[in-house]
């Protein structure tokens, strides 16, 4: 936090990256108000209109409003993809962090399954899994968890390994720390940069695979106004209407650059290098 | 001063402390082979001997961070190496440890203040609101300027550092204190004020000290009782390393530089010719 607060007055791009991302969640956060239109409303004698005055962004074969739906759908793509990572996050850390530190027959179960998953092609087997679950947002959720918690696992026991092998911790077992204390306040505080700025970082992938998966129609389900479901719906009419593909891909593009650039000075700004 | 040691109560025994390591293709490395440590109130036991002879492995046995393969440790009548869990959590306020790298030893993330209360948090004697006085007493002990306490141990010197591992071994008040390397990783000036610091506290508050080190000078002119090791055994047991009677005793001796030797000691003498 320290860190964080030194590298935000120093490090300019920081900053700035910072603040767009503050920018972009604060109109997710609004979508509902500022939107134009309702995004769920059709109107069929505005169908495929081009954009113009009274549809900035156009309108899609039903009519309905194509800037609202891209609006609302941050509401519903961001928010989604943002409890994904969170939950990858913790599920992953937690399991990477008991395997390393208690290691025996716990980190071979766990680390044994983690293989498992890591042997298929990681979008493949969400398919497979989504597919058989069957097409909603929460189901592609839970598949995409499936196959990612595995790299934040991994991740976070070979850093453990490492830190636990450090006198700090001896030092802390000697002085009579309990386990859940050791590994609180210990070893969760030196591992955890390199932890956020990988989740942070896997935000914009996380974004590109859920899209994907609505895409494909694993996803959200019509007529929830997600990028990928959008990206789907405009390709038959993508001669016709190039605006229905292109302002939600714009939207996933931006949020996808937006989070990689604020990883990347996160990291500098976190710079988990620096020796514990 | 024999007798005077004699009647002093015994603390600690450590008995046929064996610990091997496996090697690369086969067979196992002997780190400890059969190693007794008696230990008695008040008393400095140094442990010296070159590289890889055993002294860590051995503190850290006692310190139960690595597993024996056999023996016992006889603790005010309990066997530690049979203590699981929190009768062992509780037994490790009385043996404490100084560890050799002060820029290892303590986590990058908490404030001096934090890591020299720990050990009293951990055992629940330490409410909060007290943990900044404690601290202070304590800094004021080791000889550091008390505003140390708001600092983060990167910002330290290495004296500096080993002061506050000092000030950590010493707030649970332990009867034992593992010194392994100590002084090693300090500069020669750094090492005898913090000798002398040691030396101190010995008889401020009794405590035993056992201290691992490879020099034997200052070892020989701080401890009580010297143990010399050898390929993880005791080779010998000496009050004073000038009566060494053992060859390998006499070997280690020999090898120390001495600034009054000139550059005879490590150049033939034809060099100079």
């Amino acid at each position: 936090m320290r860190t964080l607060l030194e590298g935000f007055r120093t490090n300019r791009a920081f900053r700035l990256a910072t603040l767009c991302v503050f920018v972009l969640l604060a109109i997710t956060l609004a979508a509902p108000w500022i939107a134009p239109y309702d995004p769920l409303h059709a109107v069929m004698t505005d169908a495929n209109s081009a954009p113009g005055a009274a549809h900035w962004f156009g309108t899609d074969k039903l009519g309905r409003d194509v800037l609202s739906r891209v609006l609302c759908g941050a509401l519903y793509s961001l928010t989604s993809v943002l409890a994904l990572v969170f939950v990858i996050f913790v599920l992953g850390t937690t399991l990477g962090i008991i395997s390393g530190y208690f290691g025996g027959l716990v980190e071979t179960v766990i680390m044994r399954v983690a293989d498992m998953m890591i042997s298929f092609p990681g979008v493949i087997l969400a398919i497979a899994i989504a597919g058989i679950l069957g097409g909603s947002l929460l189901n592609a959720m839970i598949a995409l968890t499936i196959v990612t918690w595995t790299k934040y696992a991994r991740l976070a026991r070979s850093l453990v390994l490492q830190i636990k092998e450090k006198e700090f911790v001896q030092a802390a077992i000697v002085n009579g720390g309990t386990t859940s204390h050791i590994l609180w306040t210990h070893i969760l505080p030196n591992i955890l940069p390199l932890l956020v700025i990988t989740a942070v970082a896997d935000i914009g992938a996380m974004t590109m695979e859920l899209a994907g998966l609505s895409f494909l129609g694993f996803g959200s389900q019509p007529p929830a106004p997600e990028w990928g479901l959008m990206l789907n719906e405009g390709r038959q009419q993508l001669q016709t209407a190039p605006w229905l593909m292109f302002f939600p891909g714009l939207a996933i593009f931006g949020t996808v650059v937006l989070f990689n650039v604020w990883g990347d000075l996160l990291r500098d700004v976190l710079d988990p290098r620096q020796e514990p | 001063m024999n007798k005077q040691q004699e009647s002093r109560k015994e603390i600690l025994r450590m008995e046929n402390i064996c610990k091997s390591y496996p090697l690369y293709r086969g067979g196992r490395f002997l780190a400890n082979d059969h190693v007794n440590v008696t230990l008695h109130q008040g008393e400095t036991m140094g442990i010296v001997g070159e590289s890889g002879s055993g002294k860590s492995t051995l503190a850290r046995i006692l310190m139960r961070i690595c597993d024996a393969d056999s023996g016992r440790i006889l603790f005010h009548g309990r066997d530690l190496l049979a203590l699981r869990g929190e009768e062992l959590r509780q037994v490790r306020r009385s043996i404490q440890m100084i560890f050799q790298d002060p820029a290892a030893a303590f986590n990058p993330k908490l404030k001096i203040r934090e890591i020299i209360c720990e050990p009293l948090r951990n055992f629940g004697l330490l409410s909060a609101e007290n943990v900044d006085a404690k601290a202070r007493e304590m800094l004021r002990l080791v000889d550091l300027p008390e505003d140390v306490a708001d600092r983060y141990p990167n910002s330290l010197s290495g004296g500096q550092r080993q002061r506050v591992g000092i000030a950590r071994a010493m707030i649970l008040q332990p009867d034992i204190i593992v010194c392994d390397e100590a002084t090693s990783a300090l500069d020669v000036s750094v090492q005898q004020t913090i000798i002398q610091l040691l030396k101190r506290i010995q008889r401020e508050t009794g405590v035993s000290y056992l201290f691992i080190c490879h020099d034997l000078a200052l070892a020989n002119m701080f401890c009580d009782n010297i143990l010399i090791m050898q390929k993880g055994r005791i080779v010998e047991d000496i009050r004073d390393l000038r009566h060494v009677r053992t060859n390998y005793g006499r070997h280690l001796l020999d090898s120390i530089f001495s600034v009054e030797l000139g550059k005879r000691k490590v150049f033939d003498e034809s060099l100079f010719a």
